[in-house]
């Protein structure tokens, strides 16, 4: 399963709209126009943006704390995103979310959760909810490796099995739990080799190459909508900046200078994408044309975000209830 | 005792006897004939107890789980996001705090956290041993803990005609709902009304006995000793109001009020333990709101602030008994 002309443009789109949404978000942070943690997908965008692309509309997904690029990668409107990040009513989720709770649900995403490994069953139960109902839709669960750790991880891994689930457990795997590094804190760092313990299949790809993402997914989703189950993708990825925005210890090193710059320099997905388009003939011009159409998509959201105005006080507890008592 | 044949044969609008028990049953069989959304799920539900309900609904509706409290209930969690009404049986409430991450920090949080865009209409279910030489981990009754959670419904109800109500209107309600089942009660028989459409609004007390003297206010399963209590009081010419706030949030606080304003007098019962529970709060509540109203210092029984002991002997006085009840009304006279 490869993708067609369109679909590549629009990998090299969404991958474009995540890096540049996040540079523009980090300047908003530094100007303290952004409250509280600030979680960068920079450097991952290929493993979230091949995944989500596999997915038809009306497929459902749940993410992680790292949360920004994941409604950008199913193609959420960016204004209403970047107006949550600065806790605005006109946000996503209404200023309640923030950061880290990025969910759109109108792209279906159900949840972004800030409790590493949380969202795992709740992804599992929307798969399971799908496979009751009797609807051939699928479900892409993003976790981190760290998340691997957890025992909702386990527990969700085996109730999808055992059930022929139509969930797709794509692990964003950076290598890092903040500081703690898969080496030092799996005793099988071959995060793939754990599918075998639930009777799944699993598998491990280049998280920087978007293409590899789409069609490790592609496969996957089009198993689980034949009714033939669940499926473990690793994909392994980098994360360019800190854990979250300003978390990095003076004199503390748990990564070099060098392991850094050499990501950057050599397994930019964005760079390296755009080195295969160009390859495949893709005209100079047509992605000019796409990052000039980016560049101004977050101009605009951030214009939106900053008129937006503040949730008034009185409101505090809204959303809170379906049927208030 | 009536047959099973005659339960689902009584015509609407009539009463049946049935235990509490039998009660809960029948509540989820006609939420579940209502709507094809309501599934149920939980360790061993196809077998113990409710092997009615798998026969009627059959393997798509009544799910086994494996001994997985984390995951299976954020597994119902996010089918509740997703389009299902599922009923989450957890058996011993010991066993919710395996479950407690997933109803606290995904179940209360996710609809005011993403703004209103989903909702989680989810029934959990457990229930509380307070009695029986279940040892300390397998005699919890947690609700207050749960209580101090923002986004959670808890119901506690101590009839059989109030669980059915009350376990109906949890499960057609739209956000997540925590049911405390006193298993010193799943015995007790009563009336419950056969109407399929009879529900109990959550956050409603009842008056379970009127009274001009001093109102006792009983939670769960201690509403059994209290009666007993109660019956000795007005033989002595003692007349008690007891109310079930059947709620344990959002509490009926209006109820008390309007006992207390008659009464003066107020003690409330519970086995929970003593440190934050529904004695605190209705206490503190009252002395806020209510203080003018009381004649008397409020005087809370519940379990001390000690782990329930395995030993019949040092469990038989653990929690408030009907002598204890009895005495705590008279030192308010």
């Amino acid at each position: 399963m490869q993708m067609n002309g369109d679909q590549q443009l629009e990998a090299y789109r969404r991958m474009l709209r995540i890096r540049r949404f996040e540079e523009e978000a980090m300047r908003q942070f530094s100007r303290n126009k952004i409250p509280g943690f600030f979680h960068s997908s920079v450097g991952q965008e290929a493993a979230i943006v091949g995944a989500c692309l596999a997915l038809r509309d009306d497929d459902a997904m749940t993410g992680t704390h790292r949360s920004h690029g994941h409604p950008i990668g199913k193609g959420a409107r960016l204004d209403a995103l970047m107006a949550e990040l600065m806790g605005k009513q006109g946000g996503i989720c209404k200023g309640r979310g923030g950061s880290m709770h990025f969910a759109d649900n109108s792209v279906g995403i159900i949840s972004e959760s800030g409790i590493v490994g949380g969202g795992i069953p709740l992804a599992t139960g929307c798969a399971f909810s799908a496979s009751v109902r009797g609807v051939d839709q699928v479900t892409l669960c993003f976790f981190g490796d760290g998340a691997v750790n957890e025992g909702t991880f386990h527990e969700s891994l085996n109730m999808a099995s055992l059930w022929k689930l139509p969930a797709i457990y794509l692990c964003e795997n950076n290598g890092y739990a903040i500081v703690t590094s898969v080496e030092q804190s799996h005793a099988q760092p071959d995060i793939a080799l754990r599918a075998a313990g639930y009777g799944m299949p699993g598998v491990t790809i280049d998280g920087q190459d978007v293409t590899a993402v789409f069609e490790a997914t592609a496969q996957a989703v089009a198993r689980a909508r034949a009714g033939e189950g669940p499926i473990l993708i690793v994909a392994n990825t980098y994360r360019f900046d800190e854990h979250n925005y300003g978390l990095l210890v003076p004199g503390q090193p748990y990564r070099s200078v060098a392991e850094i710059e050499a990501h950057k320099r050599d397994r930019d997905p964005i760079l390296l994408y755009r080195a295969v388009l160009l390859e495949e003939g893709v005209s100079e011009k047509t992605l000019r044309e796409i990052e000039e159409e980016v560049t101004e998509h977050i101009k605009k959201a951030v214009k939106f975000a900053l008129n937006s105005p503040m949730p008034e006080t009185e409101t505090f507890s809204d959303y809170m209830f379906n049927t208030p008592i | 005792m009536h047959t099973d044949a005659q339960k689902h044969a009584a015509p609407h609008g009539t009463d049946i006897q049935m235990t509490y028990v039998e009660a809960i049953v029948q509540a989820q069989i006609e939420e579940m004939d209502r709507d094809e959304r309501v599934i149920l799920m939980g360790e061993d539900v196809s077998i113990y107890g409710r092997g009615k309900l798998f026969e009627r609904f059959g393997k798509r509706r009544v799910w086994n789980m494996p001994i997985s409290e984390g995951g299976f209930t954020g597994l119902a969690i996010g089918a509740a996001i997703s389009g299902l009404r599922p009923i989450v049986d957890l058996s011993t409430a010991s066993f919710v705090y395996l479950a407690s991450d997933q109803i606290i920090n995904q179940a209360s949080k996710l609809r005011f956290m993403t703004g209103g865009q989903i909702d989680i209409p989810i029934v959990f279910r457990c229930f509380m041993y307070s009695a029986g030489s279940m040892a300390a981990q397998h005699a919890d009754r947690p609700y207050p803990l749960f209580m101090n959670v923002p986004g959670l419904k808890i119901i506690s109800p101590t009839s059989a005609a109030d669980i059915k109500g009350l376990m109906k209107s949890a499960i057609r309600d739209g956000d997540p709902v925590l049911v405390f089942e006193d298993a010193r009660l799943w015995s007790l028989e009563g009336d419950v009304p056969t109407d399929p459409d009879r529900v109990i609004p959550i956050g409603k007390a009842d008056v379970k006995r009127e009274g001009r003297d001093v109102t006792l206010v009983a939670i769960a399963g201690a509403i059994r000793p209290t009666i007993e209590a109660v019956d000795a009081l007005t033989e002595e010419g003692v007349s008690v109001e007891v109310i079930d706030p059947r709620t344990l949030k959002p509490l009926d606080h209006e109820a008390v009020k309007m006992s207390v304003a008659k009464t003066g007098r107020l003690v409330i019962v519970e086995n929970g333990h003593r440190v934050c529970n529904v004695g605190s709060e209705i206490a503190a509540v009252m002395a806020e709101e209510a203080f003018d109203l009381l004649r008397r210092p409020i005087l809370r029984l519940s379990a001390p602030d000690i782990h329930v002991p395995f030993s019949p002997a040092l469990e038989k006085g653990f929690f408030p008994t009907k002598d204890d009840i009895a005495a705590a009304v008279r030192r308010l006279l």
